[in-house]
């Protein structure tokens, strides 16, 4: 049964008035906001009040995403650009899902950052609030782009503005570093993306409209270039969203920036590319072969397999949670693969229940995502520290943080009742359902690939109990540095704000279902039917038939609820007046203390052993007699040295034989000049 | 060739020995080693070109020739020598090193270079219409000759000098192949020039200042590691 969303939402809006408009004007507050913030350093107090600003903004782009996600789509074209080359914006059902994901989670995580931003000195104050905004409103126009011109613009400004955010503490040569890679990483790909819109413009020459996203719909595609433009544009924007191997910057960018940033970048930036990738694939290509969805699909899941395994051996908890992205990216692509072998396949229902399984998964990553980084961004601004082995016990210090926290781990973890369950799960129905395939090769491998699948799952769950355990639990492993504060209220209500997207989008699947369902019928003209039909729909959520799975949250979180309260009471019953405080049983080691306890390198150490061969592992073993020992070992990833340092090094080289050419001395520029003029006189007159 | 022989009347003859006069100033400043004597030379090559193009303006015309040769007396024989002048005693900079080929050398390349631009003006001239054609080879030639003189001059002054010069070869390029350029461009380029003069100017005080000399292959200290 489709639910039906009162569709009397967009009514609320003026009627002469689209909501593509109103988007616009969100961006515009927003730009008016980064406009403004150079000029507000000597007020100091609206400049810490702009974060709120732009929450506002978020969530109203948030409403009119959710409007666009309804409404019928509608487009305006803007009275700039380049003479003859307008700005078009469009504002239909992806775009809308995608703009309601980025205010959803960017309300939240403005939020945040009015709370983490405002111990910051002037100065970088309003330096950030420049780019924050711009940031925001750069991936606004990436979504709302119905050209490839204002895109490729958005996607600059997007990417430039998440540039100056990453290296925010420039003062820090590794940040440096982190943004150059960054940002060359970022170009690279922006490159491919405009030969990839070069290719689908190729069907529509001659015209001046030709690079419009109308005119690249309707050109005629020859299958050659359309696989071209489809290559191009899967590396172009998996550079921006981490596919293994164009993952390099992710763990050292995200770690750098500010954690509102972080979360922003991971929770929302990372989507960006996931949309781009499905707008160019099933909405501007008009043919899509069936080995796209094959290559996606490997690449998704070797990404997915590669981020969790790499998480699980991280000691930083910023960089864990970067890695812990690269494997929620890499999920989505392979539903984004499986999606495009079903719709080759001609197997409409199925595809849209995979396309609803990446979509929903898209947005669970946002909420969930953000809430951690925003935890640990807390953590790190309380005690100054990113790596977990100096950290631990934070739960006494930080309470708040700690159990909003819990609830996106549990999340991203994939357990029930919560949202990152609903995703997993109708993926890997998605993923059992292949058998249905015609190709038999595809049929013998993709068991293999729900097996990676539910492998990456499981992994991320260890990953995140070695995040909390070590983070959270325990006793802290040093000194804590005077006295620890808990997040302030903006931070809280910020979490407090992804923790209940993370809820809730986990207790009512069938409900976001319906609302993602004009994405699917837009993509794949067809929608996820929910087939718990009649009274039981609004609770149960079958994507297949009720008889071969459904699932049914509320039901589930009751159980949980009635389960923990009966265990409550009987052991408040058995056990009442019988609890005593008394030290453990030392096993007749009287001398423990919170160095004791396992640590980061320890809890990964059979990810390590296991997965060995990919990776790099620097360690440093402390010397017998040192009374105070510290174990540090740092895995560091293998595709840089096989991939990445020839291609450093082969530029290098070319570069120091182009340096040759440089002397110094300005007569030998002179003969160059001279001996080209020469040349070029002589080959003109010929 | 009865077009050529009644083309070439008295005025266009002195234009010929003008543009001949020009080249072998080229030369002359090829060879020269003092600094202020290849100013005086520059001043000359400036003084001809005047006189050519008034010439020519006389003898055509075009009356917007005039406005070219005035403004080629003002700032190429009286304001940049007078200015350049003053630089040198300031700086005190009069005598050139040896420069990078000796002159002998630099002399038989020149030559080579104006074969080449004879060559290479030929069938262009044959394209051009105006009565002033055959001058054509003589501007390149010179432009080429300047363009050799920077390369070959090892100090600052010189090289800005060449510069100029070899602007002095594109304008009696203009003026032999097509009656000089429309007015506004003249201007626009002999504002750039005077600015550009000027640029120079301060970048010597400034090159001076740190490396204590004119001598450009102080230069190469910048250079990259």
């Amino acid at each position: 049964m489709a639910i039906v969303f009162p569709s009397g939402f967009p009514t609320v809006f003026p009627p002469d008035s689209t909501p593509v408009e109103f988007a616009w004007a969100g961006v515009l507050f927003w730009l008016a906001l980064a406009a403004a913030a150079p000029f507000l350093r000597r007020a100091r107090g609206l400049l810490a009040l702009a974060p709120a600003l732009c929450a506002l903004g978020a969530l109203a782009m948030a409403a009119i995403g959710l409007a666009g996600l309804l409404a019928p789509a509608s487009a305006i074209v803007l009275p700039f650009g380049l003479p003859d080359l307008p700005f078009h914006l469009r504002l239909d059902a992806l775009s809308g899902l995608f703009l309601l994901l980025l205010g959803a989670a960017g309300f939240g995580v403005s939020l945040y950052a009015t709370g983490y931003f405002r111990h910051m000195e002037t100065g970088a104050l309003a330096m950030v609030m420049l780019w924050y905004p711009l940031f925001l409103a750069g991936m606004a126009m990436v979504i709302l782009a119905d050209d490839a011109y204002a895109f490729m613009v958005a996607w600059e400004v997007m990417a430039l503005a998440s540039y100056f955010l990453v290296t925010t503490d420039h003062a820090i040569p590794d940040i440096r570093r982190a943004g150059f890679l960054y940002l060359l990483i970022a170009h690279i790909g922006a490159v491919a993306l405009l030969l990839a819109f070069g290719v689908l413009q190729g069907g529509a020459v001659g015209e001046m409209e030709a690079y419009t996203f109308a005119a690249m719909r309707d050109a005629e595609q020859a299958p050659f270039w359309a696989s071209v433009a489809f290559l191009l544009a899967l590396f172009g924007f998996g550079a921006k969203a981490g596919l293994v191997p164009m993952h390099v910057w992710l763990p050292e960018a995200h770690p750098a920036a500010p954690s509102p940033v972080s979360a922003l970048m991971s929770g929302v930036m990372l989507k960006t590319a996931i949309y781009g990738l499905l707008r160019v694939s099933f909405d501007l290509l008009n043919v899509q072969p069936g080995w796209w969805g094959t290559l996606a699909l490997a690449l998704g899941l070797v990404t997915a397999l590669y981020g969790v395994i790499f998480a699980a051996v991280q000691s930083d908890m910023k960089r864990l949670l970067a890695w812990s992205s690269i494997e929620n990216i890499g999920i989505i692509v392979a539903g984004f693969g499986l999606t495009l072998i079903f719709h080759a396949d001609g197997k409409g229902a199925l595809a849209a229940l995979t396309l609803t399984a990446l979509l929903y998964h898209a947005l669970n990553h946002a909420f969930f995502k953000g809430l951690l980084f925003a935890g640990a961004g807390a953590v790190l601004h309380a005690t100054g520290e990113r790596r977990m082995g100096f950290l631990g016990g934070m739960i006494r210090f930080m309470p708040w943080t700690a159990w909003l926290t819990l609830i996106g781990a549990l999340a991203i973890a994939g357990l029930p009742p919560l949202n990152g369950f609903v995703s997993e799960w109708l993926l890997l129905q998605a993923f059992l359902l292949t058998p249905g395939l015609s190709q038999p090769y595809l049929n013998m491998v993709i068991p293999v690939a729900a097996a990676a699948v539910a492998l990456a799952a499981a992994l991320a769950a260890y990953v995140m109990v070695k995040f909390f355990g070590v983070v959270f639990l325990g006793q802290p492993r040093a000194p804590i540095p005077g006295q620890l504060h808990e997040a302030g209220w903006p931070e809280r209500l910020g979490m407090l704000w992804l923790a209940a997207g993370c809820v809730l989008l986990g207790l009512f699947p069938p409900q976001v279902i319906a609302l993602l369902a004009p994405v699917t019928r837009l993509l794949t003209n067809q929608t996820l039917v929910n087939d718990a039909g009649g009274a039981a729909g609004w609770l149960l959520l079958a994507p297949v038939s009720s008889e071969r799975a459904s699932y049914a949250p509320l039901i589930f979180l009751l159980v949980v609820l009635v389960v923990l309260l009966l265990v409550f009471v009987w052991v408040r019953r058995v056990h009442h007046g019988r609890a005593r405080r008394a030290d453990p049983w030392d096993c007749g080691f009287p001398e423990q203390d919170a160095r004791m306890q396992d640590s980061a390198e320890g809890f990964g150490q059979p990810i390590r052993q296991i997965f060995d061969g990919f990776m790099r592992v620097e360690r440093e073993t402390p010397d017998p007699f040192d009374p105070h020992p510290q174990y540090r070992g740092d895995s560091r990833d293998k595709l840089w040295l096989l991939l990445y340092q020839p291609i450093a090094d082969l530029a290098a080289r070319l570069s120091a034989l182009v340096g040759r050419l440089q002397h110094g001395r300005i007569q030998w520029y002179l003969i160059y000049s001279f001996v080209t003029l020469i040349f070029l006189l002589v080959f003109v007159t010929r | 060739m009865t077009e050529m022989d009644t083309a070439l009347t008295y005025p266009l003859q002195v234009v010929n020995l003008l543009a001949a006069l020009l080249l072998l100033i080229s030369f002359a400043m090829l060879s020269q080693r003092r600094v202020v004597g290849l100013i005086t030379l520059f001043a000359w090559q400036g003084a001809a070109l005047a006189l050519s193009t008034a010439i020519v303006a006389w003898s055509t015309g075009q009356h917007h020739l005039y406005y070219s040769a005035a403004l080629t007396l003002a700032l190429k024989v009286i304001a940049m020598p007078w200015f350049f002048y003053r630089l040198v005693r300031r700086l005190d900079v009069d005598r050139d090193v040896e420069p990078m080929i000796n002159i002998p050398t630099t002399m038989l390349i020149g030559i080579a270079l104006v074969i080449f631009a004879f060559n290479l003006a030929t069938p262009i001239s044959q394209m051009a219409g105006t009565v002033t054609r055959a001058t054509l080879g003589i501007a390149m030639a010179s432009v080429l000759l300047a363009f050799l003189m920077m390369i070959t001059r090892a100090k600052a002054i010189p090289q800005v000098i060449g510069f100029l010069a070899m602007e002095n070869g594109l304008f009696f390029a203009a003026t032999s192949a097509t009656y000089g350029m429309p007015l506004v461009v003249e201007l626009g380029v002999a504002l750039d020039v005077m600015v550009a003069v000027f640029v120079l100017g301060i970048f010597f005080f400034q090159i001076r200042e740190t490396f204590d000399s004119l001598d450009l292959k102080h230069m190469e200290k910048l250079k990259e590691k």
